[in-house]
């Protein structure tokens, strides 16, 4: 039923993952109708007694790599699924299924069967894992008929860390350390994310003031990336210039992080409890100016986007992502936002401070490289205003409360918005407070699978601009 | 966009005054390097990056390199695309064991004589990953590492500063061994 009425579009899937004898399913209400605070999460349990539960992605296709990776993590074996192919696990680890049964592997290491495409004039290249630029491991394999790409299969996985299996009996700042080392592009989301969850677990209220300090970070970290990717976009559409710009601002916003919080990406800044750094008059100033300089200098580099010919001629129409598949995918982020999906955890979960400030929620329909770049060229005026309107309302008084075990199971669930789209958070403490499980879910899990479509009928040359405008995370993934 | 080319030419330059080699990485370098070094290179320096297993904050971090602040290429520094390019490689992150051979290749198809820097503290001993069924360890687990470079992740003068160092050594040689 619940496979139906995520087929039928009722709900979206918004997470899946393993336990030892359960899959857990986090369902999201699919429209709020842009309303703030208007969204429902629900986590669904699945029990598998035998070992076994009915495939999802049977009937809903987004389920697919999350299935696969529930097995490959704990041998709970998804009935029915369309593809038994391991992801995450390539035969490396020395075990299998490190969270459920963890036995030895001793084969032989077998070869990854990509799919087929057969025809005349088809040939296949491969690329990665390891690639020619400053870039995350992954693999591509294309299937091209001469300079048109038939088919990408995307091969993930190469990063895998275990963070799941650490953070099992991991103590909560332990916990939180390997939160934010998740995807460290999105390291203030992620450890927002947990700090949430703990919270919603452990029933704690954390300050005001430690609210508006972290979304002050999140929005930091929001327009730095936006500005670095913006300029790596047009870096792959061969226009430098614009990267060199943006790149000295998103420099300015990371040493102005730095002066403020005391690290470049604010790491470990937002802990449960609240934020372990304050912010002092200097430290507003200085982001004052930092706004400044910014509001001063970007809408000229947007202008130059936006007349550049050979530019637009790269971007429009490119890596098309059909609103279709983005509503299917429940994708985040403004790779939803492009192609018409008009979600943000911030409006349509409406958690502090974000019910108090006021921002708009760009969307674009056209699904291309274009819109990817408007979406995020519009976020970080947004993200500027959010930024002004917290240094001018921001609440005085403590930045954190402690966090005490509740001597019982509790659990808590957080969906945070990163700067690439939704990050969600489930876990279960013991009741001595260590985690008994956790898990985060990136964005990036309903966006890689649908850079397979986008990427169907361009051109093998256009494939990295189509990807940076995508840029998501391998690390997230692979967990 | 003319406006911007020609403001590009009459603002003041961003770049930072190069930073001195640090002395520390240096003595870990200078053991490594040895004689061999004095004569292989010449003013430029190749880099291939290779992530092997990292979160992606090393990355962030050593693209920072290349904006107009730091504009590391004027140190004689640059980043190629192929380890057959390549005198150093500058890998980051824990080794996964999915990322172990395919960095043990990138290894191999770099000709000697070449230096590893393992920059981030993942690349030193696994970091807050290691004892994991999927991390294999630090870089030295798997390749020679000639120098670390600690920080999580190292900021970009970090970087500067141990690629500076690794430069320095390979032009002077042993030379850099006697410096106090
Ligand atoms: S050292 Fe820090 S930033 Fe670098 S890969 Fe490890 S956790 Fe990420």
């Amino acid at each position: 039923m619940l496979a139906g009425q995520l087929a039928d579009g009722r709900w979206a899937l918004a997470g899946m993952w393993g336990e030892a004898e359960a899959v857990n399913l986090a369902l999201l209400d699919s429209d709020s109708g842009g309303v703030a605070d208007r969204s429902e999460l629900a986590i669904a349990t699945l029990p598998c007694p035998q070992g076994q539960f009915p495939s999802i992605a049977l009937h809903h296709a987004p389920a697919h790599r999350l299935e696969r990776a529930i097995n490959d993590l704990f041998g709970l074996e998804p009935v029915g699924a369309p593809d038994d192919r391991l992801w995450l696990d390539h035969g490396r680890w020395g075990v299998h299924y490190p969270l459920g049964a963890c036995t030895k592997s001793t084969e032989a290491l077998q070869p990854y069967v990509f799919l087929g495409a057969e025809g005349e004039g088809l040939h296949q290249i491969p690329v990665g894992p390891v690639h020619a630029g400053i870039i995350e491991p992954g693999h591509f394999r294309f299937t091209a008929n001469g300079e048109t790409v038939v088919r990408l299969e995307e091969r993930l996985g190469y990063t895998h860390k275990g963070i799941d299996s650490l953070m099992a009996g991991a103590p909560i700042d332990r916990a939180a350390q390997l939160a934010a080392r998740v995807s460290g592009d999105s390291t203030v989301a992620y450890s927002i994310a947990f700090a949430r969850a703990i919270e919603a677990a452990l029933g704690v209220e954390i300050p005001d003031r430690a609210h508006w300090l972290r979304a002050l970070m999140a929005e930091l970290e929001r327009i730095a990336n936006h500005l670095g990717d913006i300029g790596a976009v047009c870096n792959d559409a061969a226009f430098a210039l614009m990267h060199a710009h943006t790149s000295v601002l998103r420099e300015r916003v990371l040493r102005t992080s730095n002066d403020c919080f005391g690290h470049r990406l604010m790491m470990d800044k937002a802990i449960p409890g609240g934020v372990n750094v304050d912010l002092d008059a200097r430290g507003m100033e200085k982001i004052r100016s930092l706004l400044a300089v910014i509001r001063e200098e970007f809408p000229r580099l947007i202008d130059l986007y936006d007349e550049t010919a050979s530019l637009q001629d790269r971007t429009v129409g490119t890596g098309f992502l059909a609103p279709a598949l983005a509503r299917q995918y429940a994708c985040g982020g403004y790779i939803g936002r492009a192609s018409g999906r008009s979600f943000d955890a911030r409006r349509d979960f409406a958690y502090p401070p974000y019910d108090s400030l006021r921002f708009e929620v760009p969307l674009f329909k056209e699904g291309d490289v274009n819109a990817r770049m408007w979406v995020r060229i519009r976020e970080v005026e947004q993200s500027l205003g959010l930024i002004d309107q917290i240094l001018t309302g921001i609440p005085s008084g403590a930045i954190s409360v402690a966090v005490q075990p509740a001597g019982r199971i509790c659990e808590g669930v957080s969906l945070v918005e990163g700067f690439r789209g939704d990050i969600l958070c489930w876990l279960r403490l013991d009741p001595d407070g260590t985690i008994a499980r956790c898990h985060l879910r990136d964005p990036s899990w309903f966006q890689w699978p649908l850079i397979e479509a986008a990427i169907e009928g361009n051109i093998v040359a256009d494939f990295p601009l189509c990807n940076k405008s995508f840029n998501c995370s391998y690390s997230g993934h692979d967990i | 966009m003319r406006k911007l080319l020609f403001e590009s030419l009459i603002k003041p330059v961003l770049t930072e005054p190069r930073p001195d080699p640090d002395q520390a990485m240096l003595a870990e370098l200078a053991a490594a390097l040895g004689q061999s070094a004095r004569q292989k290179l010449g003013r430029s320096l190749s880099i291939r990056e290779i992530d092997a297993g990292s979160c992606n904050g090393c990355e962030l971090e050593i693209h920072a390199l290349n904006n107009p602040f730091y504009d590391i290429e004027r140190f004689g520094l640059r980043f190629v695309a192929s380890p057959r390019h390549a005198d150093v490689l500058l890998v980051t992150g824990p080794v996964t064991k999915n990322m172990r051979e395919a960095l043990e290749r990138t290894y191999n198809a770099t000709p000697a004589p070449k230096w590893v820097v393992a920059a981030g503290d993942c690349a030193a001993d696994g970091g807050c990953f290691a004892g994991s069924y999927a991390v294999a360890g630090g870089v030295s687990a798997v390749i020679p590492v000639d120098l670390h470079i600690p920080g999580c992740p190292p900021p970009p003068e970090a970087l500067i500063r141990g690629l500076m160092a690794l430069v320095e050594n390979a032009r002077h040689g042993a030379d850099l061994t006697a410096r106090p």
